[in-house]
């Protein structure tokens, strides 16, 4: 694959956004490609809107994604939808909040990586790749809770968007 | 063994460089995008430290290489006009160890008061500059900057940008940087006494240094050529250079590392070679017109593009020549201040009370948001006790008995110390009141340590300053403390009264930032144990 993979997640400040893009990053470095990450995240602790690009391929140049490029929009807020939206391009693929129903998490600080798990549907990572990332930036004691998660949002984005 | 590959930000490549390259002190104040770099250097063992401010930063990080160390100094770009006045005596002097200083510029300002391009420093001071575009080069051009600050004992500006700080690259560490030697004092007393008859002539072994660095610069700098045809060639440094490679792949590109001095006839021979040369730069036309100065004929970029971060979309428009209006995104939702934040009710009461707020850089600068909408000046830090004095000395009096000035703990140490100097030498006929929003931390950049918290950079123990102290020390008229749990809601009556009086009056809010506040308790858990330890391991007599 030559072409350079674009994704975009969007949120709120405190939802997680830049925790998941870190994990999704790593993800991909540990599958060998070439990654660039970026953010902007002065005011990210004070509930304003965040978004964090997560670029990948054999090399990368820019670490933002171009406005009406992105593969992939992950939103983690249902008033952030629109926020994000020309960022994707037309074909993209826009993975709503509500992929993961409301009352599907144990603990709604694992959503983020339920998030992950709906975006891993699209990716061709092996499982064990995205576990690994996510455990080497959570605490131990936060494993199983969000292996749980991720797993969760795997399978829901498979029903929801029919992939096998 | 080759070191592995890591994926990093600017900032944590620009700290691991400084552990690989033996720096012995960092120094700098948070300012963001730069606060990570410090913060970085510490957790992975090296020794940092949190000035009072970028000047004092500076002047410490000097003192470290006079005494034959390495030293870093960091800051955001607006922290250098802070520093300034130290870093333009700094060149004239000989470095002995190396003296390194980050500037964190933050063009389309994501958190700051202005988006000012400090490449103009490099030229105005006379320091030579490196500007990374991604993680490798801040790790390589950190390493350089220590080798280049060392063998012309000069200090040496790298440059970074938010994009550059805040992004994640993959890195490859080196295994074969050559360490410093030993500290030690060697007197050398025209290379760093500037009087008048010692400044003259370092003025003229500066140019001669700068001379010969730009002459290594041409010979062998980090000047990245990709040769791809001659219709069109790009120049550029820095983050724009990605975003120029994306943009047209199809071009020739010259990508500058050092962009002060400039390798010029390096530029010259590539601009000899291309029919179009285009000068692609974030910022103002900095390099642009250094190519002009020196009768290379180049284009820049329209003015529009002198504003705000380059993208892509951005450098292709340039490319194209495109001057019609940008498409605007739709607007995010803005930050605000926390619920439970201690800020909040103060900001009620100011707006309630229909107070002219000369504000500060911090956190509390979204009290001039609505609901509050409680903030009437906001320019730099430590600014809202001189600005609030001048509008007192200006106003009407029934006007000039609303003016309150408005500083947060961190805000206040930086540089609002002199500003209560001020109120008690010169004070206005109405008297003055001066809120001190003490949350116990420097909130906005991430929750950082100052002199007034009582704890280091790695948060153990150390003097704390009060400010209450301070105030009466300094001979202002009414010093008070409101504790908000149990005193907030006298801060109306309190202020009401100090207003009416045509005296000096410093009042401190105190109550802990809310995010900060479990973090706080747990520093001070872990000192009370530290020093119940260090006393049971006493000698008994």
């Amino acid at each position: 694959m030559n072409k350079v993979t674009n994704i975009v997640l969007g949120g709120l400040g405190g939802q997680g956004v830049l925790t998941a893009s870190d994990i999704l990053a790593d993800v991909v470095f540990r599958a060998g490609y070439d990654v660039k990450k970026s953010e902007l995240h002065g005011m990210s602790q004070r509930g304003g809107s965040v978004s964090s690009d997560v670029r990948y391929g054999p090399v990368v140049h820019s670490p933002m994604v171009p406005l009406g490029e992105a593969d992939f929009l992950l939103v983690l807020e249902p008033t952030q939808v629109d926020v994000n939206k020309p960022v994707l391009r037309p074909e993209g693929v826009l993975i709503p909040p509500d992929v993961i129903p409301p009352d599907g998490l144990k603990n709604k600080k694992s959503f983020n990586v339920a998030m992950l798990g709906a975006l891993s549907a699209f990716l061709d990572i092996p499982e064990s790749i995205w576990l690994d990332a996510i455990h080497a930036r959570l605490a131990a004691k936060l494993h199983r809770l969000n292996d749980e998660a991720f797993a969760y949002g795997r399978q829901a984005a498979r029903a929801r968007f029919h992939l096998s | 063994m080759k070191p592995e590959k890591q994926l990093l930000n600017g900032d944590e490549a620009v700290a691991l460089a400084a552990l690989h390259a033996g720096v012995s002190l960092g120094t700098g104040y948070p300012g963001t995008p730069s606060t990570e770099i410090l913060e970085t250097f510490d957790h992975l063992g090296g020794k940092a430290q949190w000035s009072p401010n970028e000047k004092v930063a500076l002047e410490v990080g000097l003192g470290v290489a006079f005494a034959g160390g390495r030293a870093l100094v960091t800051m955001k770009h607006v922290g250098l006009n802070v520093a300034a006045d130290p870093f333009f005596t700094a060149t004239y002097t000989d470095v002995d160890g190396g003296l390194v200083l980050v500037s964190a510029d933050d063009p389309g300002m994501a958190s700051s008061q202005n988006e000012q391009d400090n490449r103009h420093y490099a030229r105005a001071a006379v320091a030579p500059m490196l500007e990374p575009c991604d993680s490798q080069q801040a790790y390589d051009y950190t390493l350089a900057a220590f080798e280049i600050s060392g063998r012309w004992k000069i200090p040496v500006i790298l440059r970074l940008t938010t994009r550059v700080c805040h992004s994640k690259t993959l890195v490859s560490p080196r295994s074969d940087v050559a360490q410093p030697a030993a500290p030690d004092f060697k007197r050398n007393v025209p290379s760093r006494v500037m009087i008048p008859a010692y400044a003259k002539p370092a003025h003229h072994r500066l140019r001669i240094k700068m001379a010969e660095i730009a002459a290594w610069n041409d010979a062998e700098g980090f000047n990245q050529r990709i040769d791809n045809g001659k219709s069109l060639g790009i120049i550029s440094s820095g983050i724009a250079a990605v975003h120029a490679m994306e943009a047209a792949p199809e071009a020739s590109h010259l990508v500058i590392g050092m962009t002060y001095p400039l390798p010029i006839e390096t530029i010259r021979k590539f601009a000899d070679g291309v029919e179009r040369l285009v000068v692609v730069e974030e910022g103002d036309p900095v390099l642009f017109e250094s190519l002009l100065a020196a009768g290379i004929p180049a284009e820049g970029k329209p003015e529009m593009y002198r504003f705000g971060e380059l993208n892509v979309q951005r450098v292709r428009r340039i490319l194209a020549g495109d001057t019609t209006p940008e498409p605007v995104p739709p607007k995010g939702k803005p930050p605000e201040l926390c619920q439970g934040c201690s800020h909040r009710d103060v900001f009620e009461v100011l707006r309630d009370m229909d107070c002219i707020v000369s504000g500060d850089i911090g956190c509390y600068t979204l009290g001039m948001l609505p609901p509050f909408s409680a903030m009437d000046t906001c320019v730099c830090m430590g600014a809202s006790i001189g600005v609030g004095l001048g509008m007192r000395h200006t106003l009407p009096a029934d006007q000039a008995r609303r003016v309150v000035s408005v500083i947060g703990d961190s805000t206040f140490v930086h540089s609002g110390i002199t500003g209560l100097a001020e109120m008690v030498y010169n004070p206005p006929e109405t008297g003055h009141v001066v809120v001190i929003l003490d949350n116990g931390t420097t909130a906005m950049t991430g929750q950082q340590e100052h002199p007034g918290t009582g704890r280091t950079l790695n948060h153990d123990p150390t003097g704390k300053i009060s400010f209450e102290a301070l105030g009466k020390a300094m001979g202002i008229q009414n010093v008070l403390t409101l504790d908000r749990f149990t005193d907030g809601h006298r801060l109306e009556a309190v202020l009401k009264d100090l207003l009416a009086k045509p005296e000096t009056s410093l009042v401190v809010v105190r109550q802990p930032c809310v995010l900060a506040a479990p973090k706080i308790r747990f520093y001070e858990k872990a000192a009370i144990e530290k020093m119940n330890q260090a006393c049971a391991a006493m000698p008994a007599e």
